[in-house]
C-alpha cells in the first residue's frame, strides 16, 4: 500500500501501462519535459525517452489525427488534452474519426486511444478551464466515456483504459488532483465499466462520478447525522453504463438523486433518469431527481462555489426526493 | 547557421539550425539605444512622440507588474504577464487608428492601453469576477480569447465586413480601417490560425496578422512549432511576411504601421512577427525554471525593450532626470490606482449569471433563476448561510 495523490496514482498506473506495453505512447502540449501542467506526467520522458512521450505542437486536433495513424499502425496513443475547453478543437477528430473507424472497417481498425481530459470547476480559473463536457463524449456512439473519482480507481482504470481496444475518453477530476489515498498495487481492480457502491444506504441512492462522488459522500455523512441513510454510487463509467449496481440500489432505496458538474440539460442525469423510470418505474417512490450545473456557461470563478453542486444542493435535492 | 538536406531526387529543404537569426530583422533602434536605417522601414516619429512611446512602455510594465504582485498576494486567480513584449505591444498598438480593430489573445495588456481600455477592466478576468464584459466596439478591442489562435479567425472575418462596408481603399485616412490579429508562437500551430491566413488570402482581406514569437508555448520551444523562421511561412500562404525586433518598439511601429496601412488600401494582409522573448512564466501558475536555462534570460535582458528606449532619449533624445522621474512617479500612482480598483471589484451576483446567455431571457432560464433565488433565500428565512463544501458537517 503506498499513499499516494490522484494526480501521483495516475502518473503511476500510465508508467506501468508504459512498462507493460512498448507500444504505449503518451502525447500532449507540455506532458515532456514540463510533466504536464497538472504534473501528471512527471517524469515519464525522462525514463521512456521523447519517442515515447511526446511534447506535441500547440494543436489539439493534431494530437488526435495523429493518434489515429498511430493507432493504425498498431500503437496506443494516450492523449492529454491540457483542459476540458481545449478539446473542442480536437472535437471533429474525436467525433468523426476515432468514433468510427472500428465501425467502418468492420472492426478491421480498432482504435485503442485514450484521450485524458482533465475536467469541472471549482479551481478558481479562468474560463475553458473547468468545464464538464463528458456527456458530448457519451452521446456520441463508438466512444466509451468512464471518470475517476479517487486514486486507487485513478491508478487502474487509466492501466485499464490503456490495455482497452477501444477509444476512450478518460476523465479526471481536476480539483481533486491533490487528494490523498492509500493505493494497493498489487490488487485485483474491478473492470473498468463497472460502477460501484461506496457506502450503503436505504432512504435514497445519491448517483455520482469524478468530483462530485466525495461531494456526495459528505453530503450522506452529514444527512446521516440527521437520521436518513443514502447510498452513494460511482459510477465510474459514463458509457456504457453499468445499470446493474444502479437499479439494485434503485429498487433498495425507492428514490434517486443524480448529481453533477455538468449542465442538467440533457447531461448524464437525463439518460439515468429515463434507463431508471424504463427498468424499475414501480420501485420508484419519487421522481428521478438532478443536482448539476445550470445551463449557463460557466461562470467567472468568484462565484464557483455558488453555481457547482454542493452538499446543500445535493441534500435539498434528498429533502424533496423524501418529501414525496 | 543553415544546412541543406537534399537527395537524389531533387528535393531539397533548407532546415535552419537555429532561428535565432538577426539576418532579415527590422531593426531601428539598437540594444543600446541607436538609430538604425532600414532600407524598407522607417520611423517617421519625433522625439516628443518617442517619449510618449516610452511612457507607454513604463506604464504598460508597471500595469504587468503591479498585476503580478496581486496575484501573488491572492486578489488574482492568475495573471499572464507581457514582460519583455512591451514594445512589440506599444509599437503595433500605436500604429493602430481609432476605426482599425484589435483581437488579441490574453495577454496584450500594452495594446489595451494603447486603445485606451481601463486596466482594471482587464483585471477582473483574472480575478474572476467577470469573462471580460467590456464592450469590444468602444474601443476596437475585442475580449480577450483564451483558446489558442480562435481570434485570427474572428479578426479575418471582421476584416471581411469591413471590406464590405466600404472601408477599404477609399484615400480617406478617416474611413479606410484593418484588423489586427495578435497570437504566439504556439499559435501557428493551430488550425484556425492556418485557416485564417487561407481566408484573408483568397479574400484579400485588410487583416494584419501579428505574431509575437516570445519562444515559448509554456514549456515548449520555438523548435516544437516550426523548422523555419515564422514570417517565411506567409509566402506559402501568398502575402508578405516581416520580421521585425519585437523589442525595439521603433520598428514595431513603423512595420505594424506600413502593414495596416497595405491593409487599409485594400492590398490584402501581412504577417508581422515580432520577435522577442517571454522574459516571465507562461502563467503565474507556471515554473519555467522546470524547462528552460537562465542563461537565455540574461541574453534577453540585454535587449530590453525599455532600457534601449531610455538610452536614446537620454543620450541626444531631449530627455532629461526630470521626464524619467515624472513617468515613475506617473507609473506609480497608475499602478495604486490600479491596486485599489481590483481590491473594491465586487464579486458579482450569482443570479446574474441567468441574464445574459442569450440576447433575450428563454423562460426555462428565467426559471431557474428564481428556482435558485428562492433557494437561496430559504437560507435566509433560516438564519444561516449554506455549509461550505468540505466544512465538518
Amino acid at each position: 500500500m503506498t499513499q499516494m495523490t490522484l494526480a501521483k496514482a495516475l502518473t503511476g498506473g500510465l508508467r506501468r501501462a508504459m512498462d507493460d506495453d512498448a507500444k504505449v505512447l503518451v502525447m500532449g502540449e507540455d506532458v515532456g519535459k514540463l510533466g504536464g501542467v497538472f504534473r501528471v506526467t512527471d517524469g515519464l520522458q525522462k525514463d521512456f525517452g521523447e519517442d515515447r512521450v511526446i511534447d506535441t505542437p500547440l494543436s489539439e486536433s493534431g494530437i488526435l489525427g495523429t493518434a489515429v495513424g498511430l493507432a493504425m499502425r498498431g500503437y496506443r496513443p494516450v492523449c492529454e488534452i491540457q483542459f476540458d475547453g481545449f478539446v473542442y478543437p480536437a472535437y471533429d477528430q474525436i467525433v468523426s474519426q476515432v468514433a468510427k473507424l472500428c465501425f467502418r472497417s468492420l472492426g478491421k481498425l480498432p482504435m485503442p486511444i485514450v484521450i485524458r481530459i482533465p475536467f469541472g470547476g471549482g479551481i478558481g480559473a479562468v474560463e475553458h478551464h473547468s468545464e464538464s463536457p463528458e456527456a458530448q463524449f457519451a452521446h456520441t456512439a463508438g466512444l466509451k466515456v468512464v471518470a475517476c473519482s479517487n486514486p486507487p480507481d485513478a491508478y487502474w482504470m487509466i492501466q485499464q483504459a490503456v490495455r482497452a481496444d477501444d477509444p476512450i475518453v478518460f476523465f479526471e477530476p481536476k480539483r481533486r488532483y491533490w487528494e490523498k489515498a492509500e493505493v494497493d498495487e498489487s490488487a485485483s481492480p474491478p473492470p473498468l465499466f463497472s460502477s460501484q457502491v461506496r457506502r450503503e444506504g436505504t432512504d435514497c441512492t445519491l448517483l455520482a462520478y469524478g468530483p462530485m462522488v466525495k461531494t456526495s459522500l459528505e453530503a450522506a455523512l452529514a444527512a446521516d447525522q440527521e437520521g436518513r441513510s443514502l447510498e452513494v454510487i460511482d459510477l465510474r463509467t459514463l458509457s456504457p453504463l453499468d445499470m446493474g449496481p444502479v437499479l439494485g440500489s434503485v429498487r433498495k432505496t425507492g428514490r434517486v438523486v443524480v448529481v453533477h458538474e455538468a449542465t442538467v440539460n440533457l447531461g448524464l442525469g437525463a439518460e439515468l433518469a429515463a434507463r431508471i423510470t424504463e427498468e424499475c418505474f414501480y420501485a420508484l417512490e419519487a421522481p428521478v431527481l438532478r443536482v448539476g450545473g445550470f445551463d449557463t456557461p460557466y461562470p467567472p470563478s468568484r462565484i464557483e462555489e455558488e453555481y457547482l453542486p454542493d452538499l446543500d444542493r445535493v441534500l435539498d435535492a434528498v429533502d424533496r426526493a423524501l418529501g414525496y | 547557421m543553415e544546412c541543406c538536406v537534399s537527395d537524389d531526387r531533387g528535393l531539397t529543404a533548407r532546415a535552419p539550425l537555429s532561428m535565432d537569426t538577426d539576418r532579415d530583422l527590422v531593426q531601428l533602434l539598437t540594444p543600446e539605444g541607436q538609430r538604425v536605417e532600414h532600407p524598407d522601414f522607417s520611423c517617421d516619429l519625433d522625439d516628443e512622440q518617442i517619449k510618449d512611446l516610452y511612457r507607454d512602455l513604463v506604464l504598460t510594465r508597471r500595469i504587468d507588474t503591479e498585476a503580478t504582485a496581486l496575484q501573488r498576494q491572492g486578489e488574482l486567480g492568475i495573471w499572464a504577464s507581457l514582460l519583455g513584449q512591451e514594445a512589440a505591444q506599444i509599437g503595433s498598438g500605436r500604429a493602430m487608428r481609432k476605426q482599425d480593430f484589435a483581437f488579441p489573445t490574453y495577454r496584450e495588456h500594452g495594446v489595451a492601453w494603447c486603445r485606451g481600455v481601463d486596466p482594471l477592466r482587464l483585471l477582473g478576468l483574472f480575478r474572476g469576477v467577470d469573462q471580460g464584459g467590456w464592450d469590444p466596439r468602444d474601443d476596437g478591442f475585442a475580449l480577450y480569447t483564451i483558446v489558442i489562435g480562435a481570434q485570427t479567425l474572428h479578426a479575418t472575418g471582421y476584416a471581411m465586413g469591413m471590406q464590405r462596408d466600404g472601408c477599404v481603399g477609399t484615400g480617406d485616412p478617416d474611413r479606410d480601417a484593418a484588423a489586427i490579429a495578435y497570437f504566439g508562437d504556439g499559435a501557428t500551430s493551430q488550425g484556425d490560425v492556418n485557416e485564417a491566413f487561407i481566408w484573408a488570402s483568397v479574400f484579400n482581406a485588410p487583416v494584419v496578422f501579428f505574431c509575437q514569437n516570445n519562444q515559448w508555448a509554456i514549456s515548449e520551444p520555438i523548435e516544437r512549432q516550426t523548422r523555419i523562421p515564422l514570417f517565411q511561412r506567409a509566402l506559402g500562404f501568398g502575402f508578405p511576411g516581416v520580421r521585425v525586433d519585437g523589442n525595439d518598439v521603433l520598428a514595431c511601429h513603423a512595420v505594424t504601421s506600413a502593414a495596416l496601412q497595405r491593409a487599409r488600401e485594400g492590398s490584402g494582409p501581412t504577417f508581422v512577427e515580432a520577435y522577442t522573448y517571454r522574459m516571465g512564466a507562461h502563467t503565474t501558475s507556471d515554473d519555467p525554471t522546470r524547462y528552460r536555462l537562465s542563461a537565455d534570460l540574461q541574453h534577453w535582458t540585454l535587449k530590453d525593450p525599455i532600457a534601449r528606449v531610455k538610452a536614446y532619449l537620454a543620450r541626444g533624445g531631449g530627455a532629461g532626470e526630470g521626464f524619467f522621474a515624472e513617468v515613475e512617479a506617473e507609473s506609480d500612482e497608475v499602478a495604486a490606482s490600479l491596486r485599489e480598483g481590483c481590491l473594491a471589484l465586487p464579486d458579482p451576483d450569482v443570479l446574474q449569471i441567468f441574464d445574459h446567455v442569450f440576447a433575450e431571457q428563454t423562460p426555462e432560464l428565467a426559471r431557474q433563476q428564481a428556482d435558485y433565488a428562492s433557494y437561496l433565500a430559504s437560507f435566509e428565512d433560516a438564519g444561516h448561510a449554506p455549509v461550505a463544501e468540505g466544512a465538518p458537517a
